[in-house]
């Protein structure tokens, strides 16, 4: 199978400070990957280059077929397919839950609003808050608005998710509700990529883990071998840390 | 009996009570008669003392009355909101006397005292003011010298402006945006046209003659209708990626904005023509017009500015991952939030652009504080300064009240923070 993501050898700098050091990876679809490691490792960095919010210097990126770089003439096509869900939940605050969700496929995708209604509360649905559809999401729990924000990157059907720390902002009790969602997503053959540290949300669903630490991948291995014998040192001393 | 004179408390109330309310009352008495029956009741004392006597009576008075969990409602409302310390108790006496002081004066110079009726000057015998002189003028304060005979152009061009204001807020939500498209684009062209004339066997009026309240409007709605829109291309423009259109957005801005308005003008009027190619001409009221714009753009540049750093990167972040372009990005998500935070501060940029133009009298069009400042050296109404810039401060301070009324509104109106 032809990899949807594919990683060659990236390097990106913020001034001087090299965040990310010879990347490479590749993602097949449906494959998840759960990626951690220490605070300022450049997960998160990472995963924003693979839709462009953040630009890498050196190197490839090619996302299903289409090579990511300043000469992308439309950079907004790719983004519409891969959906990406956010530490701060990111909700637009001035617009109702249901306006989060159909505004993209309205304006972007050009569906007609009925339908973009529809497909936004099918969604809305799917992560349980239907009956807050009317609401704005000031008026919602920390866990509620990040369902409702993974609902709104759904609404435009996209082949690839991306997370970037998506419990790491909630309190406690409020995590559950959001991996289960996470869960049953990548049970429907999602193509996702998660920046975590939930080990057990990792060990249900990933197939691979990368650990990073001070811009390279350290390591990576199917899940089970990461967890059961890490081969680098810096892993170990990690996972026992945080497990 | 047990009198605590620092603390008053519950045990002695009406002790307290009656202790406090006859020193306050004296305190009053002592300021009715000062100011009314020009009479010192407290002149035996030294003269800084019997100056400050209403106000330490007061003092005491209020310290005497102020007594916790009395269980009176009502005295327990004056406590908490005038009497709460001996500060400002001092705060809430003065504020008082000043009240009883200058408002009855003020209310005889207005009204009681004020002189409505007559045509001349000569009528005006009372020691108040003189409104008849805002009568007789009323007509040239409103229409300037638009001939008496062709006003109702005007009128009824302000009637179409109003009642289609008005309907936005009655019909249904699905005309709203005709309306609305109608206010922008076609009634600006049939009020311009109406009132200069000139078509469809209208007498022609030359924008000299146009003046008085109507040139007020006049230019402030269209100065305020275009300097919005510029102005945020200009905020998008200074924040933009692209050298070549950031750098002349900072280039405008700061050029407008470092000018003086009253330069603006007179550039306006007096350079402005020479930079036009030979035989064309342009109105001078249109340039006018112009200069204000681009003059309050760049204020309104730096306003919407302002909203759009304040938000957090975040919000691009998510309008971008959702494939939105830079133009959507910034119609559908970005400016609807920053122009909201920034309500207050394009309200005070159209209040300032409303009281600004007064100074088109540099370029001699005269508004309704122009018209005054005509009227008031007409030889048959001299002396007439104060009261006519009292009526001029009247009207603009009402036209700016609503404008700042409804802007509080429309901020209640799109908050979705509850």
């Amino acid at each position: 199978m032809t990899n949807i993501i594919e990683l060659k050898n990236v390097n990106k700098w913020f001034d001087k400070f090299q965040v990310l050091k010879e990347i490479n990876l590749e993602v097949k679809p449906k494959e998840k990957i759960v990626v951690c490691g220490p605070s300022g490792s450049g997960k998160s960095t990472l995963i924003r280059c693979i839709n462009r919010l953040e630009e890498h210097q050196e190197g490839s990126i090619v996302v299903d077929g289409n090579e990511i770089s300043e000469n992308t003439k439309n950079i907004e096509n790719i983004r519409a397919e891969v959906g990406m869900v956010f530490q701060q939940f990111n909700l637009f605050p001035h617009l109702s839950i249901l306006d989060n969700c159909s505004l993209a496929p309205i304006w972007v995708k050009k569906l007609p609003k009925k339908i973009a209604e529809e497909l936004a509360m099918e969604n809305l649905k799917r992560v349980q808050i239907e009956d807050q559809a009317k609401k704005f999401p000031g008026q919602l729990s920390g866990g509620q608005q990040q369902r409702a924000a993974i609902a709104r990157a759904l609404c435009m059907e996209p082949k690839i998710m991306l997370f970037d720390e998506p419990t790491s902002a909630l309190d406690p009790e409020m995590i559950k509700e959001v991996l289960d969602v996470m869960v049953d997503l990548a049970k429907g053959g999602m193509t996702m990529i998660v920046v975590t540290h939930e080990m057990g949300f990792a060990k249900e669903v990933a197939d691979n883990m990368i650990f990073m630490d001070e811009g390279r991948i350290v390591e990576k291995a199917n899940t089970n071998d990461f967890f059961k014998n890490p081969k680098s040192d810096r892993t170990k001393l990690f996972l026992s840390q945080i497990l | 009996m047990n009198l605590n004179l620092i603390k008053p408390n519950k045990e002695n109330f009406y002790t307290y009570i009656v202790l406090g309310i006859t020193l306050l009352s004296i305190g009053f008495i002592d300021i009715f008669s000062n100011t009314f029956l020009n009479f010192n009741i407290t002149g035996f004392f030294p003269k800084i003392i019997s100056y400050l006597s209403p106000l330490i009576l007061g003092v005491f008075g209020l310290h005497f009355i102020r007594i916790e969990y009395s269980g009176n409602k009502t005295l327990d409302a004056i406590n908490k909101n005038l009497n709460s310390s001996n500060t400002n108790a001092i705060l809430s006496l003065i504020v008082i006397f000043i009240l009883i002081k200058y408002v009855p004066s003020l209310l005889n110079w207005f009204i009681f005292d004020a002189n409505f009726l007559g045509s001349t000057k000569e009528d005006c015998t009372g020691d108040g003011a003189c409104w008849v002189f805002v009568k007789v003028w009323f007509n040239r304060f409103m229409y300037g010298m638009y001939p008496d005979a062709e006003q109702w152009r005007i009128n009824f061009s302000f009637i179409l402006l109003l009642s289609s204001i008005g309907s936005i807020f009655i019909l249904p939500n699905k005309f709203k945006k005709y309306i609305i498209l109608f206010l922008l684009f076609i009634f600006p062209i049939i009020a311009l046209n109406l009132i200069s004339g000139g078509i469809f066997g209208l007498e022609w009026i030359e924008t000299g003659a146009w003046g008085g309240l109507s040139l007020t409007f006049i230019v402030s709605a269209f100065a305020l209708i275009f300097c919005f829109p510029i102005g945020v291309f200009l905020a998008l423009g200074r924040r933009s990626d692209l050298p070549a259109i950031r750098y002349s957005s900072i280039g405008f801005i700061e050029l407008w904005r470092g000018v003086p308005l009253i330069t603006v003008l007179f550039m306006s009027a007096v350079m402005f023509p020479m930079f036009l190619p030979d035989g064309t001409y342009m109105d001078k009221l249109m340039r006018v017009i112009i200069a204000i714009t681009l003059f309050e753009a760049a204020y309104m540049a730096e306003v919407v500015r302002g909203g759009l750093q304040a938000l957090p990167r975040g919000q691009y972040d998510a309008a971008k991952s959702l494939g939105m372009g830079y133009w959507r990005m910034h119609f559908l998500i970005i400016l609807p939030q920053a122009l909201k935070l920034v309500i207050p501060g394009i309200a005070n940029t159209f209040l300032a652009l409303v009281k600004d133009t007064p100074l088109i009298f540099v370029v001699g069009l005269l508004e309704l504080a122009g018209m005054i400042g005509l009227a008031k050296t007409n030889p048959k109404w001299l002396g007439m300064a104060t009261e006519g810039y009292v009526f001029a401060a009247l009207v603009f301070w009402i036209i700016c009240f609503s404008m700042s009324r409804y802007s509080q509104n429309l901020e209640k109106k799109l908050s979705t923070e509850r």
